[in-house]
Formats: C-alpha cells, sequence, structure tokens
C-alpha cells in the first residue's frame, strides 16, 4: 500500500515534470522561430545596403523608447489578437479561415453604415449595437464559406481568399458611394472616405493623448472568454473534438459539418469585431486599407501564440510591435516595412515546420518514460 | 447596346480571352501536378509574384526576355524546394505551409519592388507573332493565330501536360504517389522524391505564370500584380477534376469572363467596374460549389506521408 502511493506520487511528478517540458518546448520552438526569421532579415538588410543592428535598434527603441510607440503596439495588437480569436476556433475545429481581411472590411463597412444611420441615439444603446452589427457582419461573411465546406465540401482556403477580393471590392464601391465623406464631394476632393462618425460611438481612450482606446480591454476579455468557451463549454468541446478526430466525432454523433461551419462563422464574427472597433476606436471613419494587413498577421499571431486563446495575448502584442517597429525602421533607415511582412511569411513557414521536431521530441520522451517506469519496479 | 456587341467586339473579347488565360494554365497545370502527387500547394500566387518581379526586373536590365523567363524558373524553383522541404519533408500542414509561402513571396516581391526598381515602369516584353497563312483566316486568324509566345506555349503545355500524366512512367509514379503512398512505397518508389518533383516543376510553372503576367501580358510590375490569380489558378485544378483539358476549360471560362469584364468597361457600358472586378472571385465561387462534389480527388491529397503510419 505504501509503494503504491510512491509510485503513484513519482508518476504524477514525472507527468507534471513532461508537462513543463512540453509547455517549454511550445514556447521554444515559437520563439526560435521568429529569431530564426529576423536572422534572415538581418541578412537580407546587409544585402539593401542597411545596417541590421540599426535597423533593429530602431525597431526596438521605436516600440519601448516612448509612450506613444509602445500604446501603439497595443494598438496594433488589439485586432491581432480579435482576428486571431476567430482563427483559433477555427484552427480548433480544423478550419483555416484565411478570411479575415474580408471580414474585417465588412465589420468596418457595415458597422460604419449602421453608426451613420442611427446617429442620433444615445451613446449606451449605439456603441453596443454598432459592436453586435460589425461582429454580425464578419460573422455572415464568415458563415457563406463555413456553409459551402459543410454543405458541398468547398475548400475554405479557397473560398475565403475569394470572399476577401469581393469584400475589398465592396468596400471600394461603398467608401467611394453610398458611404462618401459629403464634406470631400462638397470639397471637390472625393477622398476614399466616410463621414466622421459621431462622437458617442467613439471607443473611450485610456491613455490620454494616444490612439490607445478600449477596445484593447474589450479583446482581452474576449480572449479570456473564447478560452472558457473552447475549454468549458459542451460547443466548445465539440469544436475540439471536430478536430482532433471528425471520424471519432462523427461516431459520437456529433454533427460535423455543422460545428465546422459554425466555427467559421465565430472566425468571421470576430474578424468583423476587430474591424468595426478599428473605426469606432482609431480612425472614427471608414478608411481605404482598414483591415491593414491583420487578417494574415493574425494567422501568424495565431500560430505562434499556440492555438490557444491565453497564448495569443502576448503573441499578438509581439507581433504588435513588430509592426510598429516596421513602420519605424521604414522612416529611420529606409527599409520598406514590406521587409516584416516577408518575415512574417517565413515565421509561419518555420512554426509550421518545427511541428515535425516537438512531434518527435514528445515521442523520444514518452518512450523513455515508459521504459524508465518498466525498469524501475 | 446592338452595336456594341458587333462582330469586332466578340473578336476582341475572344482575342483578349486567350490572352489572359495564360497566367492561369502555367499556373493551374503546375498546381495539376503537385496536387497529383498529394500537395497542396496554395503558395502559386506568392511563387507567381516572384517570377513575375525576377522575370521583370532581368528584362529590364538585360533587354533580353529570355534571360527574365530563366530568372522566374529559378526562382520559381527555389520557392517549390521551400515549400517540399516544409510539407514534405518536415511535414506540416499543407494549407498553412502554403499561405506562409504567399505571405513570403508577397513580401518579398514588394520589397525587391521597392528598393530596386521604385516607380511602375514598363518593358518591351515577348510580341505577337503571326504565324503564317494561319493568321490571316479572317477573325479565327486574329484570336488565335497573332499572340506572343507565351501563349501559345502555355496552349501548347495542355496536351504535354496530359501525355506526360497519362504516358510516361514519372507520371504514372505522380499518380500513384498521389493515390496511395503507402502502397507506391512499398513498391520502392521514393514518395519524397516523387513529391519534391512534382511541387518544384509545378513551381517552376507558377514561376513562369508570373513571368508571362510582367513580360508578356502587361510588361510592368507593382505591387500585387497577381491580385489573386494564384489562388483562382489552385480552384481551377479543382474545377477541372486535375485534367489538363479540363482546367484548359475552366482557364478559359475565367479569362473569357475577365475579358468581357475589361471589354465592357473600355466600351463604357454602365456597370460599376468594382462589381465587375468581383465577377472572377464570385465566378470561383460558384465554380467550387458546383465541381468540387462530384470530383474524385486523388486520395492522398492534402497528407503528408510517413513511413508505418496506417
Amino acid at each position: 500500500m505504501q509503494s503504491d502511493t510512491t509510485v503513484n506520487h513519482s508518476r504524477l511528478l514525472r507527468r507534471i515534470n513532461l508537462n513543463w517540458m512540453d509547455i517549454a518546448l511550445q514556447v521554444a520552438l515559437p520563439v526560435g522561430a521568429v529569431l530564426a526569421a529576423l536572422l534572415i532579415g538581418a541578412v537580407m538588410l546587409v544585402l539593401l545596403k542597411a545596417n541590421p543592428l540599426k535597423a533593429y535598434a530602431t525597431m526596438i527603441t521605436g516600440v519601448f523608447g516612448s509612450v506613444s510607440g509602445f500604446t501603439q503596439s497595443l494598438v496594433k495588437a488589439t485586432p491581432l489578437l480579435l482576428v486571431g480569436l476567430g482563427i483559433c476556433i477555427a484552427f480548433r475545429a480544423s478550419v483555416i479561415n484565411i478570411g479575415g481581411e474580408g471580414q474585417i472590411i465588412l465589420g468596418a463597412v457595415i458597422g460604419t453604415w449602421f453608426a451613420l444611420t442611427f446617429r442620433t441615439w444615445p451613446g449606451w444603446l449605439l456603441l453596443p449595437l454598432t459592436l453586435i452589427v460589425g461582429f454580425i457582419a464578419g460573422a455572415v461573411w464568415g458563415f457563406v464559406p463555413g456553409i459551402l465546406k459543410a454543405r458541398l465540401a468547398v475548400n475554405e482556403i479557397l473560398s475565403t481568399v475569394m470572399m476577401n477580393a469581393i469584400a475589398q471590392q465592396f468596400m471600394n464601391l461603398m467608401i467611394r458611394g453610398p458611404l462618401i465623406d459629403p464634406a470631400g464631394i462638397t470639397a471637390g476632393t472625393y477622398l476614399a472616405q466616410s463621414e466622421r462618425l459621431p462622437a458617442q460611438v467613439w471607443l473611450p481612450r485610456l491613455v490620454p493623448q494616444t490612439l490607445l482606446h478600449a477596445g484593447a480591454i474589450i479583446a482581452v476579455v474576449l480572449a479570456i472568454a473564447v478560452y472558457i468557451f473552447l475549454w468549458r463549454t459542451t460547443i466548445g468541446y465539440r469544436i475540439r473534438a471536430v478536430g482532433l478526430n471528425p471520424d471519432a466525432s462523427r461516431y459520437a454523433g456529433i454533427p460535423v459539418p455543422f460545428y465546422q461551419a459554425l466555427s467559421l462563422t465565430l472566425a468571421g464574427g470576430f474578424a468583423g469585431l476587430a474591424g468595426v472597433i478599428e473605426v469606432i476606436g482609431v480612425q472614427h471613419r471608414l478608411l481605404d486599407g482598414i483591415s491593414g494587413g491583420y487578417g494574415f498577421t493574425g494567422i501568424v499571431a495565431a500560430l505562434f501564440g499556440g492555438l490557444h486563446p491565453l497564448g495569443l495575448i502576448p503573441a499578438s502584442w509581439l507581433f504588435g510591435s513588430l509592426l510598429v517597429g516596421a513602420d519605424m525602421m521604414q522612416r529611420a533607415v529606409q527599409v520598406p516595412s514590406a521587409l516584416i511582412s516577408t518575415l512574417l511569411g517565413l515565421v509561419v513557414l518555420f512554426v509550421i515546420g518545427s511541428n515535425l521536431l516537438s512531434r518527435r521530441w514528445a515521442v523520444r520522451r514518452m518512450v523513455a518514460a515508459a521504459k524508465a517506469e518498466e525498469v524501475k519496479p | 447596346m446592338t452595336n456594341v456587341i458587333s462582330l469586332a467586339v466578340i473578336v476582341g473579347i475572344l482575342t483578349s480571352a486567350i490572352r489572359l488565360a495564360t497566367p492561369y494554365l502555367f499556373a493551374a497545370i503546375g498546381e495539376a501536378f503537385a496536387q497529383t502527387s498529394g500537395v497542396v500547394n496554395l503558395g502559386v500566387d506568392g511563387i507567381m509574384l516572384v517570377g513575375a518581379y525576377a522575370a521583370f526586373f532581368v528584362t529590364l536590365h538585360t533587354g533580353n526576355v529570355w534571360l527574365g523567363v530563366l530568372a522566374a524558373m529559378i526562382v520559381g524553383l527555389l520557392m517549390g524546394l521551400l515549400m517540399s522541404l516544409i510539407s514534405v519533408t518536415l511535414k506540416a500542414e499543407q494549407g498553412i505551409s502554403g499561405i506562409g509561402l504567399y505571405m513570403f513571396g508577397l513580401g518579398l516581391s514588394s520589397l525587391l519592388f521597392k528598393v530596386t526598381i521604385g516607380t511602375v515602369k514598363t518593358v518591351t516584353g515577348f510580341q505577337p507573332i503571326n504565324i503564317p497563312l494561319l493568321s490571316d483566316i479572317p477573325a479565327i486568324g486574329e484570336i488565335f493565330f497573332r499572340q506572343s509566345l507565351p501563349v501559345y506555349a502555355a496552349f501548347l503545355l495542355v496536351p504535354v501536360a496530359w501525355w506526360f500524366l497519362d504516358k510516361t512512367t514519372w507520371g504514372l509514379r505522380i499518380k500513384a504517389v498521389g493515390q496511395s503512398p503507402a502502397a507506391a512505397d512499398s513498391l520502392g518508389v521514393s514518395v519524397d522524391r516523387v513529391r519534391y518533383f512534382s511541387v518544384c516543376l509545378g513551381s517552376v510553372l507558377a514561376g513562369l505564370a508570373g513571368a508571362s503576367l510582367s513580360i508578356a501580358l502587361v510588361n510592368l510590375f507593382q505591387e500585387n500584380l497577381t491580385a489573386g490569380q494564384g489562388f483562382i489558378a489552385v480552384a481551377l485544378v479543382y474545377f477541372g477534376g486535375w485534367k489538363p483539358v479540363g482546367i484548359m476549360g475552366g482557364a478559359l471560362l475565367f479569362s473569357t469572363v475577365n475579358a468581357f469584364q475589361l471589354w465592357m468597361q473600355v466600351l463604357g457600358v454602365k456597370i460599376p467596374s468594382d462589381v465587375a472586378v468581383m465577377l472572377p472571385y464570385l465566378l470561383t465561387i460558384v465554380a467550387l460549389a458546383v465541381t468540387v462534389a462530384r470530383v474524385r480527388q486523388p486520395a492522398a491529397l492534402n497528407k503528408p506521408f510517413e513511413r508505418g503510419e496506417s
């Protein structure tokens, strides 16, 4: 009896140790991927005849050297976190959402339209409704590829890419047509932007003189909510089951296509929310290029954060900082910020490429642990 | 409206359609090789972009279109090796590998464009070649036989690809690896090597697709020149049921819609240009919805192969 408990105890300890190793590995691999990408970036900087040390130093001081730089990194992290949450949900159901850009645009355009149409409503009513409308608009844009995948087995990667292109044209149409700023028409400039939204729908600013707005808090709260949703509710459990093993889920009576469509719809909703928050938090009007590549960078952040809502919080801040740093670098050492988009692509390739290594190591450790256990008693 | 749709306009639309099918054909037939071997390469658009940039840059500086073509093939090969390394050797999820490759290609081509070219310039690309006698046939001659060399090459690729996939040992190996990698492996076919070959061949063709845009069709380079044509090309492979002839049909359908849309704008027909530009993308979704369910895809598509697993 006594020996039994000690064996159990040591087994438990080993399991905990193993767990810590796993976590360490899960952090080390993506960090290594980013470092490798930055190293390749340094080589590219040398080829572009820029001093890589100076360029990277500019990036770091750009983010940490001033209040505006630091808050700006949080401003950029907010849409990344929101889009990334949606991508996490979809990924957990084995659905890849490349449609973030289009869903952001839909959320921004429809949210802007809503806030302008009902501009007389009080803020306590208009603000939450605008957020909900933005969410729904994005969700609809995610639902279309979702239902096409569920009903007709249409590859969601291709359909979401096409939905992005359609959304872009839709925005061009709206921003130069029904939503165009009347001031631009009277001035004869015809700027591609909407009218400024009424002030009661703006999200409050958290730090005066900066762009940091309450959307950042909304995003963090939602990250926790998504964690609870995925790991503590039946629907979340089913979404993850569908992703882990669709066949077993089917035999267990889970309607797999339904949950795949649902996850893509939710993913669209979060991206739509990112879009509308970008409008009412930062710009206060609809501008061309509002999606700012967040739909793609959000994928990188989601992968980097281990497809975990809580891991996404630091991951999106890291990539928000990289984006701010890239802007600073572009201004200071005249290296186009496209360098950072290039490196983001490499980060994706490295993170996903290193998965095999982590899987092999995990297997090796498990085999070793099993052997040790066999020998001991 | 009646005088808008005259014979001259129809000939004009069809001539453009044949021209515009070129990048789709190169890219989609290349993708068909990769997919037949079981690898979905979603990075085609990124490869097309760096291919288009390389071809344009080299042609701009040497004035020699053939060196441009060579450059596009080389960068296509390099991108193909990268994709194979990640998705075949390291067995990563193919969808995300492709998106990573796309982001890398989009970023790299924009970066290099800004640093080495700066503003939109034009080059003298491939010139139209009139095929003797045939080009004198009224209407038909203008539509089919006064095109530039890459256009002819793209259409010639269709029977060549069919012959290669259906009639040669290598083609059969590619199919075997895509249908049943475990069986092919047990018969001594190296699954990884066949997949490397197919992905790289497809990527070289994607590089050529990019070159056909930048030094034959539009003779310029700008950021995101392809505007998602690479993704449409991937969709065309599903649409064409992994068969070169089917892919050609799809490519022609798309290029005709594109040409029609362009001509309507030229003629000033009242459709908002944004709606017109949406058409090919909408059509892609419809085409995928209509075709995917009824076509049998390579059994091992999108599945990394590991010895000892099932």
